[in-house]
Order: structure tokens, then C-alpha cells, then sequence
């Protein structure tokens, strides 16, 4: 049997925030949560996106600290900065393309996902793939992945000319090869690929309704 | 007298609603539990399994426990959250009488206890049995609610008790009932995943019932078709395959159109319709009328809508009903959902894996505490109070004679008005929050106002007990031990994680205590929750749901027992209905024809708009629980009044404006949430709120002639941008009742 792996299906999110809230209660760092969850712009719809580290192959964010505060795992976790290096200077918050480490003023360091290391160091799954309502997080093998969910689970992003490999899998429709755009085409939601927006406005369903 | 002692904003000085944030002994207590309990959340009728960390007799902390298969360890926020609600600074620590300018003083149990069962004499001897009347709840477990009925038939022996989940699931009870035959989901959740065409009617899944959400989407990934009923774009609907923004109360129109486009189109089984049921002919009748664009008015949708539904419905290989609250909480409740199962039955898919229907209950325990006898109109084991030999039979169990049984009683809100009328004078009242969950709160507040004698059981003093003469400090969840029935139906166990803090004490004491001082006293010498298991078991025997070959021992082998059950060997009854055999003496479903009819009040040139309610995922019911959890209240701190653009437009209201959502009866001014996610013509507020955020104040007191639930889902109002409320309690947190 193959290791098992995160996906993130988006199209699953019910935007509940068990994920964040649950992080929070992660021993590790326990009271603060890890993982956010974007509201793409509730005026137009009710669709959500949980953001968390995708534990790039080659970090970024560990390449640009100045303090080497971001240490990758053999197995490929890049883990939230050192307590004792870290000096707070956002290079790691500037640098990420998916925009996932916070600077936390209360403690002057930068906290973010660690792949729940305690736990699925020890065959655990993440805290936030456990408790997924949806499974829009879900934690399993490829092959259980492949053989449950539509379609093609990706790790690989195009930003600019800059390819870059994640541990983190994301789910998208079987003819999608890599993703072109950040995330933050998700966030916006301007130029999404299924551009939305016309169909979650409810009054544009009801073609001949007396409305107000 | 059931008055406020104080003014509202000392009383949540004293009482709260306070944020509990941190777990006790602070964030770092769970690394080294003492132990870990297996367990299930207490906040909606899934009963997720969960595990419960204990540091020094405290709850600290959760873990998912991934082997309980109903979950697999998911959980939404509320489960998450639960553990914050032990060790919480707002916990009732000892009784309480009322100090008329003062407040609340602790008093010792004897007296309390003494003082409630003298109120309870007096008033039945000088105004009948009758005008004492007990109020339940559905988040208790089977044992209590058994316990319950059993105090108000026995001891009290008042035909007046009934409980919140008159709120709840008693429209789909009653029509479950009618059609089917038996009052419970049809399916195990399991087969949610075979169907292959789901009809959601009605229900906010990922809010209401998050964790549906992974097995609709399952369904979804092997091919499933979904159609989503709902006058606002869930996040569920968002992407289904048909999404109908039906408007609220007119699902009639569609469920009808269907029926007669599946008709028109040979999608009904015709050979299942004549071996297996009676009353089609009716229905056939009664839906040819409701051509696509006759139904469509009616449910004020396109009627190429109601096509595709019969389209993806009607020849689908396999498919599974999901309805809740949204058909429910009508005054045709009770035919809303009747003319939904129609559309299961004509198809014959039912009783198979993978098709079939359910409810989708709301309340902890909203299946089985309504099995064990504490509706105004039932005796334990589904059984008609009515009908002398389930009479004999309770009577038999009970010791008692027959005619010492009461006959049937007022239901929840009807008790609230013989209260208002003077004819019912005293109450004791359990897991239930009136003054956040009835319709017109006003109403009920004056009712209140009038008993004579009114006592609470709850753990935290709620908006309803603030009224209260006497309060009894009681448990929760994790503080005792019983059983539930989870939505599919499926008995499980909570098992007793920490003790009851201070001199608070088991439910279940509480009411023998008191039962001994008002009724035979050899009725209820339970000495443990085990006790009122082994007695319910006998009580439900040869009843609709037979709970007596169910042992606690098997509940844990099997993870949990399915009823009906009737012997020791038997392994529990997952699918209800397969081979076509229903559960009517006749063996056979009948059918139901219904009409639509508009509701107690529709919108109009004065109110011209339709207000609607419903809940959010942060939380649970009238928020006596959830409203005192920091993270949960971070998450949803108060309500809000949807609105489409559209009309915001129309009203000068921008995103974040106050706006006054006025009715006939009421008003409450909250924060306008513009979204074009919900039909023009409709406003929504969630309902968890009290006091003047309550959107309750506005809601109707009319209910469905059957099943007595009231109409929640639709009255009329009209909305004008407002300024800051200034009222009394507008500076209190949102938590209690204030606004950001
Ligand atoms: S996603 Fe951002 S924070 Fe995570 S490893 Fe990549 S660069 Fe670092
Ligand atoms: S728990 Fe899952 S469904 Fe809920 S917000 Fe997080 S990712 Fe979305
Ligand atoms: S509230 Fe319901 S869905 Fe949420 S964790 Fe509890 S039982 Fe599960």
C-alpha cells in the first residue's frame, strides 16, 4: 500500500470551519489554528477555500529566511518556524506563492501548518482531514483517492515561469494537467475557471418571478 | 410569580451568557490526559462519536475517534467544541429560588426540592392534575425522556407534558407514520452513498447536519444526481446538479409537479404501486391538476425546474429522500412531507440499498426522545395513548391501573397558551429554552409571566429559566450516562466522562427525587440510568419501536443496535421496508394525496416580504449551550438579516446596515447580510438569539393541525433600514443578546 497523502477538493468545502477549528486544537500549538478559511466574497456566493501549507518539494519560504528558521523533514514536511531562530521578518509571509505563512505578533514568530508532524509522524492523520465534515481535506493512499473521488488529483503549479511540486494534492477535473494561476485566482474568484458567480445569484434562476 | 427578579443585563452578570475560551488548567492540559472516552457529541441527531480527554476530573480536550464508522472521526465546529462547556464559569453549581430584587440564592436540595413538590400539590388539588404541565426535551437521552413521561403520567398523572421536539421532527413523524407506517429514518446513512439520484428537501445539510455533507458528496463521486430544494443557495446547493430556490411553503408545487410529470412519463412502478400500497388512485387524481406550470406558481420557480427534477428523479436507477425543518415548520407541514414520500413510494424505491428516504432529525437525541413516551399524544415505544391496549400495556409496566393513565395532553406551544388562558398554573420544565425557541416570544413571555409555580432543570441558567421559582442545578451529556438514537435510527451509548460539578446531580435523580415526593413512591426507585434502560426496555416491547432485544453490552459490540429489535438475538433492523412490506397492519405504504394550501400568513401589500429561519453551523438550538463557547460565538457571534441585493437596493440598505424586521407581532433590528444567495422576496435570520435579537419575536403562533409544530419557516413581514437599537440589553455581548 502506497503512503498516504493529503487532497484538497474544493469543490467540497461547505465552509463550515471545523478544519480551524480543530487545528486549534492541536497540542503542538494548541489555542492558535494553522489553517484559514477564505471566503471568496459572500455578497456573491456562499463557496469557501481552506488554505493551508502545501509543503512545497523545494520551500520557498525556507529558502528566503534569513535565520533558517524553516526546516524541512526528510519526508518532505515543511515544518513552522523555530521558536529560538525565528526573528519575525515576513520574508517567509512575502515570499510564499500560496500565501499560507502568518506573522503572530503576540509571540513575534511566524506560525504555520506543520502537517500536524506529531501526529501523521506517528500514522496519525492531520487534525483537519479527520475532522473534515465534507472530506474536502481528506487525508489517504492515491490509489483510495483515485479510486472514490472524479477527479485528477494534481501537485504540480505554474506561477509565472516558476514550476513548483507540493506534497499537497489537490483534486481537479480529469483534463487539468497542472495549475496555471495561484490561488488566489480561487480567492478573487475574477477570472475562476468555472466563473461562477452568475449562477449563485438566486434571483437570476427565477426568470419570470414577480420579485421585489 | 414567574417574574424576571432583576433586570436582564445583571442577571447575565451573574449567570452569563459568559465565553468560556480556554480548556481548564489552560491550552497545554491535553498533552497528558489521565483518560481518554469514547464517547458522542451531544449537538445534533448524527451523534458523531468522539473522544473526550480527562486531566484531574476535568474535560480538557477532544480526540476524532476515526473507529465509530457513522463519522470516521469528522466533526463539525460545534463537536469540536463541545468539551468548552464543562468546567464552564456559568455552570449551576447548586439549587436556586428566586430573590424578587436580588435575584437568584442558593438554597439547600431538601428545600428546593420541597418547595417545588409543594407548588405541584397545591396547584393539582385546588386546579386538577391537568394544570401542572411538564416540558421536555429531545437533547436528553432515551432514558430520561422515558423518565419523563413516566413522572408526568405516574406521579403527576397530568395529561400535559410535552416536549421541544414539538419544534422539530413531528411533521415527519406524523407522515412517516401515515405513509410508511413507522416514525423513523427508512435507511441506514450507509446507503446515501449507493443512490444514485438524491432529493434534498428543505435541509441545510452542510450547516445542520455537516457531516451528511461527505455522504452526499460520495454519492455525488459515483454518479449520483442531486436536486436541492431550498429559497437559499446552500453551501450544498452551490453545486448540485439542480438547484430549485423554491419559494418558502411551496414545495407542494413541486413535489406534486413531479408527480405528475413522472406520471405523464411512465415513471412510476406501477407493478409495486398495485402489490404494495393503497391510495394511489387518490393521488392520481389530485396531481393531475398539477401540471409543471400550475405547480410552478404555487412553488414560484420555473416550471422547467420541476421537469428536470421529474427528469433526474423519475427514471433514476436508484434514489434516496433527505428532507428536514425547511418542509417541516409549516402549517401543512405535516402535507409538505407527505407529498415528498409520495414521490418515493410511486417509484417503488424503497426498502433497497441505496433507495429509500429519511428525515433528517435536528435535536441530540430528536429520533429516540420521541420514542419513549414523553409526547403529549404517545406512551413508550411509539405507542397511541389513545389506544386502550397500549394503554393496558403501560399500565401493566407501570403497576398501575389503566385508569390512572392520563389521556392526551396539550402539545409544547398549546401548553403555553392554556398558560396564557389561566387553565394551566404551574410547570416544570427540562431541556428546553422557550424564550429563545417559541414562535412570538412576547406571547410567551406573558404566558410565563403568569404561573404560579414554575421550575427548571438545566445547567446553565437559560433565557427561559431567568422566570424560573425554582432552579435545579442538572447535568450534562458527558456528566451521565443512557443511550440515544441517532438520525438512521441506531441506539448508541454515551458513556459518563467526568462527574457533575459542585452539588449539581443527574437529571434523572433530580426527577426521582421529586417524583418521591409527589407520587407512589415505589415508582421510581432507579438506582442508576441502567435501571431506567432495563424498565424502557420491557415499556417499548411489541411497541413500533421495540427497543427490548437492545442491551447496553450489545450497543458497544455492534456500535450501536438498530430498532425495531424485539429479542435478544435479534441483530437490529438497519433498512426498514425491504420487500415491500411496510408497517401497517395491512403490510402495505398508503399513499397520501395532498393539496397545497398557503400558509397562516402569506405576505401581503402591508408585509409584503416573507421571513424565513434557520440555524448556522457554530450553533446548537436556542444557544443555551453553543452562545457560552468562545471559538463557537468568535465564529457566529449574532444574528443577521439575509437579504438579495435586489431588495436592499429597493430598501436603501447597505452590507452591514441595522435594519428592523417588523411582523404583526414583533420586531427585532439586526445587521442587514446583503447576498444574492437567497431569493429576492424572502429574508432570513437565524434563530439562535435571544431577547430583542430574537427573530422569534416576529415569527407566527400558528401551527399544523396534526403534527402541532409551528409554522417557523414563514410569516410575513416587511424590513426598513434603522438605526443602533437602543434597548436595555443592546450593550450586552452578542452571546447574550446584545449587538457588536
Ligand atoms: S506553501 Fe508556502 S509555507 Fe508552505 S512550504 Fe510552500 S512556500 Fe512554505
Ligand atoms: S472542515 Fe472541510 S468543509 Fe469545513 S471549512 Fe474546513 S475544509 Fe471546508
Ligand atoms: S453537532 Fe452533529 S455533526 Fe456536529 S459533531 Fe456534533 S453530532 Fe457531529
Amino acid at each position: 500500500m502506497s503512503e498516504l497523502a493529503f487532497f484538497i477538493d474544493y469543490s467540497r468545502c461547505i465552509g463550515c470551519r471545523s478544519c480551524v477549528q480543530a487545528c486549534e486544537e492541536c497540542d503542538t500549538h494548541r489555542g492558535t489554528s494553522m489553517i484559514h478559511l477564505e471566503t471568496i466574497e459572500r455578497r456573491n456566493t456562499v463557496q469557501t477555500a481552506p488554505q493551508m501549507c502545501m509543503h512545497c518539494e523545494d520551500p520557498i519560504c525556507a529558502r528566503v529566511c534569513p535565520a533558517d528558521a524553516i526546516k524541512q523533514t526528510p519526508d518532505g514536511v515543511t515544518q513552522s518556524s523555530l521558536k529560538p531562530r525565528c526573528i519575525g521578518c515576513e520574508n517567509c509571509v512575502m515570499s510564499c506563492p500560496f500565501g499560507v505563512p502568518k506573522y503572530e505578533a503576540s509571540i513575534d514568530q511566524m506560525m504555520k501548518c506543520d502537517y500536524c508532524y506529531d501526529r501523521t509522524s506517528t500514522g496519525k492523520k492531520p487534525m483537519c482531514a479527520t475532522v473534515c465534515p465534507s472530506q474536502a481535506l481528506t487525508f489517504a493512499t492515491r490509489e483510495e483517492v483515485e479510486r472514490t473521488r472524479r477527479g485528477r488529483a494534481i501537485n504540480e503549479w505554474k506561477f509565472g515561469d516558476e514550476i513548483v511540486r507540493t506534497k499537497v494534492f489537490v483534486l481537479v477535473p480529469l483534463a487539468t494537467e497542472r495549475i496555471d494561476v495561484g490561488l488566489t485566482a480561487l480567492r478573487t474568484k475574477k477570472n475562476g475557471p468555472e466563473a461562477r458567480v452568475p449562477s449563485d445569484d438566486v434571483a437570476a434562476l427565477l426568470e419570470n418571478e414577480v420579485l421585489p | 410569580m414567574a417574574k424576571l427578579p432583576i433586570a436582564i443585563p445583571q442577571l447575565v452578570e451573574s449567570f452569563g451568557p459568559h465565553l468560556h475560551q480556554t480548556p481548564p488548567g489552560g491550552w497545554t492540559s491535553a498533552e497528558e490526559p489521565d483518560r481518554v472516552v469514547k464517547t458522542h457529541c451531544c449537538f445534533c441527531g448524527q451523534q458523531c462519536g468522539i473522544q473526550l480527554k480527562v486531566k484531574n476530573e476535568r474535560i480538557v480536550g477532544f480526540d476524532p475517534w476515526e473507529e465509530f464508522s457513522f463519522n470516521s472521526g469528522k466533526l463539525c465546529p460545534k463537536g469540536v467544541k463541545r468539551y468548552l462547556q464543562g468546567d464552564h464559569p456559568d455552570r449551576l453549581l447548586a439549587p436556586l429560588e428566586r430573590a424578587p430584587g436580588k435575584g437568584f440564592r442558593p438554597i439547600d436540595w431538601n428545600t428546593a426540592l420541597d418547595r417545588t413538590a409543594a407548588a405541584i400539590n397545591r396547584i393539582q388539588a385546588v386546579h386538577g392534575n391537568d394544570a401542572f404541565a411538564v416540558l421536555s426535551g429531545a437533547s436528553l437521552t432515551n432514558e430520561k425522556a422515558y423518565l419523563m413521561g413516566k413522572f408526568a403520567r405516574v406521579a403527576l398523572r397530568t395529561a400535559n407534558i410535552d416536549y421541544n421536539g414539538r419544534l422539530c421532527m413531528v411533521s415527519a413523524a406524523a407522515a412517516s407514520k401515515k405513509i410508511l407506517g413507522y416514525d423513523r429514518a427508512a435507511n441506514p446513512w450507509s446507503d446515501i452513498r449507493k443512490s444514485k439520484c438524491i432529493l434534498v428537501a428543505g435541509a441545510n445539510i452542510a450547516e445542520c447536519a455537516p457531516i451528511t455533507t461527505d455522504y452526499l458528496w460520495s454519492a455525488r463521486e459515483a454518479g449520483a444526481k442531486i436536486i436541492v430544494l431550498d429559497p437559499r443557495m446552500t453551501p450544498i446547493a452551490r453545486t448540485v446538479d439542480l438547484y430549485i430556490p423554491v419559494r418558502s411553503g411551496g414545495d407542494i408545487g413541486i413535489f406534486n409537479g413531479m408527480l405528475h410529470v413522472m406520471i405523464e412519463r411512465g415513471w412510476i412502478d406501477r407493478a409495486f404501486i398495485d402489490a404494495h400500497t393503497t391510495g394511489f388512485d387518490e393521488v392520481e387524481r389530485v396531481v393531475r391538476r398539477y401540471t409543471p406550470e400550475y405547480a410552478a406558481k404555487i412553488a414560484g420557480v420555473p416550471a422547467s425546474m420541476i421537469v428536470r427534477a421529474a427528469e433526474l428523479w423519475g427514471p433514476a436507477e436508484s434514489s434516496f429522500l433527505l428532507h428536514s425543518r425547511g418542509i417541516e415548520h409549516h402549517t401543512k407541514g405535516v402535507d409538505n412531507c407527505m407529498a415528498a414520500i409520495n414521490l418515493v413510494v410511486a417509484t417503488g424505491r424503497i426498502g433497497r440499498e441505496g433507495s429509500g428516504y429519511a428525515m433528517i432529525t435536528g435535536q441530540g437525541n430528536g429520533q429516540g426522545a420521541r420514542e419513549q413516551g414523553q409526547k403529549c399524544d404517545q406512551l413508550p415505544g411509539h405507542r397511541d395513548i389513545e389506544n386502550p391496549a397500549h394503554r393496558e400495556h403501560m399500565a401493566r409496566v407501570w403497576g398501575v391501573s389503566e385508569a390512572t393513565i392520563p389521556h392526551k395532553g396539550l402539545s409544547a406551544l398549546e401548553i403555553f397558551e392554556a398558560a396564557h388562558a389561566g387553565t394551566i398554573k404551574g410547570m416544570l420544565l427540562m431541556s428546553f429554552n422557550p424564550m429563545v425557541s417559541l414562535p412570538d416570544q412576547g406571547f410567551i413571555r406573558e404566558a410565563l409571566e403568569k404561573l404560579e409555580h414554575f421550575a427548571v432543570i438545566d445547567f446553565f441558567l437559560s433565557e427561559t429559566a431567568r422566570f424560573a421559582d425554582v432552579v435545579f442545578p442538572g447535568s450534562l451529556m458527558e456528566e451521565d450516562e443512557g443511550t440515544t438514537t441517532n438520525v438512521e435510527g441506531r441506539v448508541i451509548r454515551h458513556r459518563k466522562v467526568v462527574h457533575p460539578p459542585g452539588e449539581a446531580r443527574e437529571d434523572w435523580r433530580i426527577i426521582c427525587d421529586l417524583a418521591r415526593r409527589v407520587g407512589p413512591k415505589d415508582k421510581f426507585e432507579f438506582d442508576s440510568p441502567r435501571a431506567i434502560f432495563e424498565e424502557l426496555r420491557a415499556a417499548s416491547r411489541g411497541g413500533a419501536s421495540d427497543y427490548y432485544g437492545i442491551t447496553w453490552e450489545k450497543i458497544d459490540e455492534r456500535q450501536g443496535v438498530f430498532w425495531p429489535c424485539p429479542d435478544l438475538d435479534h441483530p437490529g433492523t438497519p433498512r426498514l421496508y425491504e420487500g415491500g412490506k411496510f408497517a401497517h397492519p395491512d403490510g402495505k405504504a398508503h399513499f397520501q394525496p395532498v393539496e397545497w394550501r398557503p400558509a397562516a400568513e402569506e405576505p401581503d401589500a402591508e408585509y409584503p416580504l416573507t421571513l424565513t429561519s434557520g440555524r448556522v453551523v457554530a450553533h446548537y438550538l436556542s444557544g443555551n449551550q453553543t452562545r457560552r463557547i468562545g471559538a463557537l460565538v468568535k465564529q457566529t457571534p449574532e444574528p443577521y438579516c439575509e437579504m438579495h441585493p435586489r431588495l436592499a437596493e429597493k430598501l436603501e440598505v447597505e452590507d452591514g446596515d441595522f435594519v428592523a424586521i417588523e411582523s404583526r407581532r414583533g420586531t427585532t433590528t439586526l445587521r442587514a447580510m446583503i447576498v444574492k444567495t437567497i431569493r429576492p422576496d424572502h429574508v432570513f435570520v437565524p434563530y439562535h438569539w435571544p431577547l430583542q435579537r430574537a427573530v422569534n419575536n416576529c415569527t407566527i403562533r400558528a401551527i399544523d393541525p396534526v403534527s402541532k409544530i409551528p409554522e417557523f419557516k414563514i410569516c410575513a413581514v416587511r424590513v426598513k433600514r434603522a438605526s443602533r437599537p437602543t434597548d436595555e440589553n443592546v450593550q450586552l455581548g452578542p452571546e447574550a443578546g446584545g449587538l457588536r
